[in-house]
């Protein structure tokens, strides 16, 4: 720390005896060293840490004009879009926003799976972006229910009937939840208390953590290897950079194509064809007609498919509680010796396509009706859903084995 | 201080007394923030106006035509009222091995609707319109034989959410993602023609 306040005067030497900023900035980038054959995949984590900034930012400006509670909530949106200066521009960022963070975020884990992201020493990293997870759809959910638009209710009366599922205690759980014998003031107050104020507070505080385990276990890289074991005469891993500048240039391009999607979707498609903002939530609550057809955002459509697929209310609940928590469990249940999937045979790179695939098609098959072809579907594909978590310990240690290089891959662009 | 340090008849450290009076601190403490917890968890629960509002209502049926069915709305839940033809009591008939429930064994219903037709009187059907799968209002579908519905349907109501089927005593039909019948109100009649939803008929009235 003295070698870096040494031979500097002025304010910056006074700032740095009272609060260590420099030492601060070397330890968490210019003194932090990342892989150096980061790819693509690796925008996905400082994105996630944008997003999360302009939803707070977008946040704060809707909470000024947003009236939470049954009689209000609608007419004060209708209202900060239709009358208020620019906020038919920032109300739908923040609705766009997001599915935009839900996009990163299953981006962000996508690549965790294909580069074995999540093993050891990484495992609680990995518990920690499941937490972050578990709290944004939590305030997802929260968020999609302050406007109380039609499917803002119905929605939530589906999603908060689930705790009703639980034996013995949940009817009374329902209620307390509710605030009410229905969805009312109570409930949508208590909703706005822990969307704008609790589980921020909550994300910030899990993002911290998600860092400061980054920060101690280093960043994984697409060949899976530690480049930590490969140290130079500085003692700096010979394959790491810095990440500033190195990886704070790179990720500013990540920043420049993100915000050019993110504000063609604002400005030419913000309900991205009924995706990102349902049509039944242009039209008030109305506890006396169910829209015809229920289905979540999008980005819970896979887990409300598998608990659509199954005959029974309580093992459909509890199967897809089971669905969510399952990826808390991938640590342990991937048992190979490699972590990329680079560097592991035919059949993993199988299953976990396989996963990816079974996924998508959940999500699809969650956004339409429960009859027919796609209730068989919906059973066939959470079939394939648990099958991946049955199937990854036996397939990750048969041929998860092979030799990997000694050194990084990279080209010199 | 530095009386003390020199002077060495200081006692030696009492470890049980200390164990005893971190775990006396701990579980002081532990208590006191469990306790401080309950106003706030309490204060989730409904208010005052909110279970004012779910006294029980009141609802004519003198102009209600057989056949017909009136929504009413009771503690924020919809309360179907049908009154039932004759067809429609016999429909009830020849279809219980297709229900989860035929006799109302596992679902929830007052006792004196635990029976055949799930009702004081058998023309008058109160039910809670709340699907008992995830709480969607189940649409009436009440012509029998809407092969929309199902092949030989006897006529009843259908979720739009997830699909459940309901009979007119409002069983859930097999192959339904809900498991339990539409649950039925505590409810009583106070003469002919008023149903009261929210207030448990007396034995007697059971009884009839």
């Amino acid at each position: 720390m003295a070698a870096v306040i040494e031979g500097k005067g002025g304010f910056r030497a006074w700032l740095n005896k009272r609060m260590p900023v420099d030492q601060f900035m070397e330890d968490q980038l210019t003194g932090y060293y990342a892989p150096k054959n980061f790819n693509i995949w690796y925008f996905f984590g400082s994105l996630a840490l944008l997003v999360f900034v302009m939803q707070i930012l977008t946040g704060i400006f809707v909470t000024m004009h947003f009236k939470p509670g049954e009689a209000t909530a609608w007419n004060s949106v209708q209202y900060m879009v239709r009358e208020v200066p620019y906020m038919w521009l920032i109300q739908p960022m923040h609705a766009v926003g997001a599915s935009f963070f839900f996009i990163v975020v299953y981006l962000h884990m996508a690549r965790a799976f294909l580069y074995g992201s999540y093993k050891a020493p990484r495992e609680l990293l990995w518990v920690i972006g499941m937490l972050i997870y578990l709290a944004l759809m939590a305030e997802a959910f929260m968020g999609y229910v302050l406007p109380n638009g039609n499917m803002s209710y119905w929605g939530a009366q589906v999603i908060i009937n689930l705790f009703g599922t639980i034996p013995g205690i949940g009817p009374s759980l329902v209620e307390w939840i509710r605030g009410d014998y229905g969805i009312g003031d109570a409930t949508l107050t208590r909703f706005f208390s822990l969307h704008v104020v609790a589980l921020p507070f909550v994300i910030a505080l899990l993002v911290m953590l998600h860092l400061v385990a980054l920060r101690q276990v280093g960043s994984n890289n697409p060949d899976g290897i530690e480049i930590k074991e490969k140290l130079g005469a500085d003692g700096k891993p010979v394959d790491g950079i810095p990440f500033h500048p190195y990886y704070t240039l790179k990720d500013i391009v990540g920043v420049g194509l993100f915000l050019t999607l993110f504000a063609i979707v604002v400005f030419f498609v913000p309900t991205f064809g009924g995706l990102f903002m349902e049509a039944p939530n242009f039209e008030p609550a109305n506890p006396v007609s169910t829209p015809e057809h229920i289905a979540p955002v999008w980005y819970f459509t896979p887990y409300y498919a598998i608990l659509r697929a199954v005959p029974d209310q309580k093992m459909g609940a509890l199967l897809m509680a089971i669905s969510v928590l399952a990826f808390l469990f991938v640590p342990w249940l991937d048992r190979a010796k490699n972590k990329s999937l680079r560097y592991r045979g035919l059949a993993s790179k199988f299953l976990v396509g396989m996963f990816f695939v079974t996924f998508l098609v959940l999500m699809w098959l969650g956004l339409k009706p429960a009859d027919g072809i796609y209730v068989l579907l919906a059973r066939i594909f959470t079939t394939l859903y648990f099958l991946f978590f049955l199937l990854l310990p036996f397939v990750s240690k048969a041929d998860g084995n092979g030799p990997v290089p000694e050194r990084v891959t990279y080209h010199a662009h | 201080m530095s009386d003390h340090a020199a002077d060495d008849t200081v006692p030696e450290v009492d470890e049980s007394r200390r164990k005893f009076l971190i775990a006396a601190t701990a579980g002081t403490g532990a208590v006191g923030a469990v306790l401080t917890a309950v106003p706030f968890l309490a204060s989730w629960k409904p208010s005052e106006s909110a279970r004012a509002a779910g006294l029980p209502t009141e609802i004519d049926l003198s102009k209600m035509e057989p056949g017909q069915m009136t929504t009413h709305i009771w503690r924020k839940k919809q309360i179907y009222v049908v009154k039932r033809t004759p067809e429609m009591l016999a429909s009830l008939s020849g279809h219980d091995g297709d229900l989860k429930d035929p006799e109302s064994a596992e679902s929830a219903q007052p006792a004196y609707a635990k029976n055949k037709t799930r009702a004081l009187k058998d023309d008058v059907l109160v039910l809670i319109g709340t699907c008992t799968h995830l709480g969607c209002l189940p649409k009436t579908r009440f012509t029998p034989g809407d092969t929309t519905i199902a092949a030989n349907w006897p006529g009843g109501f259908f979720c739009p959410c997830h699909g459940s089927k309901f009979d007119l005593a409002g069983r859930v039909f097999e192959g339904s993602p809900a498991s339990l019948n539409l649950e039925v109100p505590p409810y009583s009649f106070a003469g002919d023609n008023k149903l009261i939803v929210g207030v448990d008929a007396a034995p007697e009235q059971g009884a009839a």
